[in-house]
């Protein structure tokens, strides 16, 4: 066992699946000689050399077609989009491409590869650069989308994301990368489609990804310390599949959905988790879900604006408590 | 038309001395254009007996490019289409019935109608897709290039495009990312002179689109007759052996015209009086019967060939004719690796 680094996490989760296999390649923009610009992959280049780690121009469309074409032809490409608000510049890649090429082939062509990109918000650097846009990917057929909230996680997904045949889009929260966590010695895979209760509970299910799932936890601690409210709180960490088990039965346990969204609210995930839970279990709830989401707004720069913008322990704690107490 | 490219008035001249193609090569190519020649003529009847749904986009006139460049090739090379990709898929070997059937929507067609006419793809004979958004192929070849250059193979990734590509971000991209790594990719620009609806020239800010950007990567500028099959196909063989060589990518241009619109819903009212009166007299198929004449290679062969590529067409259309369409159940299958379509548990 040894603590980590959310970005420590990172380089060890790619250096686990490079070591063993030599199809798997890393590119993107300033990820080899620099380590990234979030130092989320000192060493790799120093540990398995030039034609293996490999530094980009700022060419995003470039990175994602010839990570594509890559993995068509056999190779176990890992791409990186520095800012996953830079999807916007290729996101005919992640649209029309890699998801498209094995349906309209009738199953011919694959496409197994990863794309990593540094999402969401804390690090005031305004709208271009903060945004939270798994949805942006959730909606595409052909696509995996994960969000690891945790170091362990990272390592885990990366494995699973790697190995999967499937092109995996790997959301790491650029506000979490000096966060540390424990991380067990050896090998570490995890398993797509899977969600996690990181905290059980009994009044309520609240549903987090990334970012908003310490987020939740410390909300979930104050709703217990003060108010005697046990919710449980679960990780959903795979957007696509989405592991609608574990979320069905948090609700059938707890007969109340609560979703914390760092997207935007129209669209965002727990929209669809809600309508599925409202088609599915509706008479396991007790009261209307609630989804707690950044408002429907570009993000500021300013820290105290983008503070309030984002949904807070204080803002989830509240929502939580008013909404049960209703 | 040609009299701009000099160079390319010249290499006719010498072709017809230059007996380095052989008999046997000379006799495929003109089989491959004459299958293009037939199949999209073929494609183009059937729109109008509405048997060819949605929509389309032929390659009569362009048949040299795609026969040169394909007849060039070692098995186990990889080509890059766009929507205007018939051409090309027939060229490297893939049946006339199984284009025909896809465009026909049919499940004898080579996706069972679940790509249709822009997306042919036949993996088995190195047809690695075809891409209805411009210029999206470019930088994937170069990925396919860049597997070939890290695991050592010798086969070479070719991705073909139209003039109007050379005004799209991810043709420059995929240019400075492929001499950057010198991979080992061949581009091949069909320019016809129109992107769409709109002369190339009046949208571009040089006179040869791709050939005049070759230079600000670092590329020799090519522009070739591109309805001269051994002119392309002597092209094609020196690109490809820079490419195995290790000496990297090179841009092409090829020079030709559409006989026909830029899909089946563009009559082709644009272009001027006369242009393509002029331009039929330059066909590729009719220049290259000419040409095989001009080496002596008997009318018998050369009809042998027609014959029997109508008869393979005709049989090809009775089978799409009489195919069933596609089952219902491939509605869900091949979204994921698993063979399905789930997205949740």
């Amino acid at each position: 066992m040894a603590e980590l680094t959310y970005r420590e996490a990172v380089a060890r989760g790619i250096a686990q699946e490079m070591a063993r296999d030599p199809d798997v390649i890393f590119f993107g923009e300033d990820v080899a000689k620099a380590g990234g610009v979030f130092k989320a992959t000192v060493g790799l280049y120093e540990q398995f050399g030039p034609k293996r780690v490999r530094d980009t121009p700022i060419s995003e469309q470039a990175i994602m077609g010839a990570a594509m074409g890559a993995a068509m032809t056999g190779l176990k490409p890992i791409a990186e989009i520095m800012f996953s608000d830079f999807f916007a510049v290729c996101f005919d890649y992640i649209a029309n491409e890699f998801p498209k090429g094995r349906y309209m082939s009738n199953g011919q062509t694959k496409c197994p590869l990863v794309v990593r990109t540094g999402n969401g918000a804390g690090s005031r650097f305004g709208a271009q650069h903060s945004q939270s846009v798994e949805n942006w990917c959730m909606m595409v057929p052909g696509l995996k989308v994960v969000a690891p909230s945790t170091p362990r996680d990272v390592i885990g997904l990366m494995a699973a994301a790697v190995r999967d045949p499937d092109p995996v889009i790997f959301f790491e929260h650029k506000s979490l990368y000096a966060v540390k966590g424990e991380v067990p010695d050896g090998e570490i895979v995890d398993t797509l489609g899977s969600a996690k209760v990181v905290r059980p509970g009994t009044d309520a299910t609240v549903l987090a990804l990334a970012l908003m799932v310490p987020r939740a936890l410390a909300a979930a601690e104050k709703l217990a310390a003060a108010h005697g409210i046990q919710v449980e709180v679960v990780d959903v960490r795979s957007l696509v599949p989405l592991d609608m088990q574990t979320i069905l039965g948090s609700v059938g346990r707890t007969h109340r959905l609560f979703t914390v969204e760092e997207n935007p609210r129209l669209c965002g995930w727990g929209a669809e988790i809600v309508s599925i839970v409202a088609d599915e279990a509706f008479y396991d709830l007790d009261g209307p879900p609630v989804r707690i989401t950044t408002p429907h707004i570009p993000l500021p720069a300013a820290d105290n604006l983008e503070d309030i913008a984002l949904p807070t322990v204080e803002r989830i704690a509240q929502t939580i408590r008013r909404a049960l107490e209703a | 038309m040609v009299k701009d490219t000099g160079s390319a008035i010249q290499e006719v001249t010498r072709s017809v001395h230059n007996d380095d193609i052989g008999e046997a090569t000379r006799l495929e190519l003109y089989r491959s254009q004459v299958i293009i020649r037939e199949a999209e003529q073929r494609a183009y009847d059937l729109f109008l007996q509405n048997l060819v749904k949605g929509t389309s986009h032929l390659s009569l006139g362009q048949e040299a490019i795609a026969a040169g460049f394909a007849t060039a090739m070692k098995p186990g090379d990889l080509s890059f289409c766009t929507y205007r990709g018939h051409a090309h898929t027939l060229a490297r070997g893939v049946p006339v019935e199984k284009v025909l059937g896809e465009l026909m929507q049919r499940d004898n067609g080579l996706m069972r109608g679940k790509g249709g006419s822009m997306h042919l793809t036949s993996e088995e004979h190195g047809v690695m897709g075809s891409y209805a958004i411009i210029g999206a192929h470019l930088p994937i070849a170069c990925g396919a290039a860049l597997r070939a250059q890290y695991k050592g193979h010798d086969d070479v990734s070719v991705c073909f495009f139209g003039d109007g590509t050379t005004n799209i971000g991810a043709f420059h991209e995929a240019l400075n990312f492929a001499v950057i790594w010198k991979l080992p990719v061949v581009f091949v620009c069909e320019n016809n002179h129109y992107m769409e609806y709109t002369a190339i020239h009046e949208v571009t800010a040089v006179k040869h689109p791709a050939a005049d950007r070759a230079p600000a990567y670092g590329l020799d500028g090519i522009v070739v007759d591109g309805n001269d099959a051994d002119i392309v196909y002597r092209t094609a063989q020196t690109a490809y052996a820079k490419a195995r060589a290790g000496g990297g990518p090179s841009l092409i241009e090829c020079l030709t015209y559409r006989h026909s619109g830029h899909s089946r819903a563009d009559p082709g009212k644009y272009r001027p009086e006369g242009e393509l009166e002029r331009w039929k007299e330059r066909d590729p198929v009719k220049i290259y019967r000419e040409r095989l004449a001009q080496f002596g290679i008997s009318e018998a062969a050369v009809t042998a060939i027609d014959t029997e590529v109508r008869k393979m067409v005709d049989d090809a259309t009775q089978a799409c004719i009489k195919a069933p369409p596609p089952p219902e159940d491939i509605l869900f299958t091949d979204v994921y690796a698993d063979g399905g379509w789930a997205w949740r548990n």
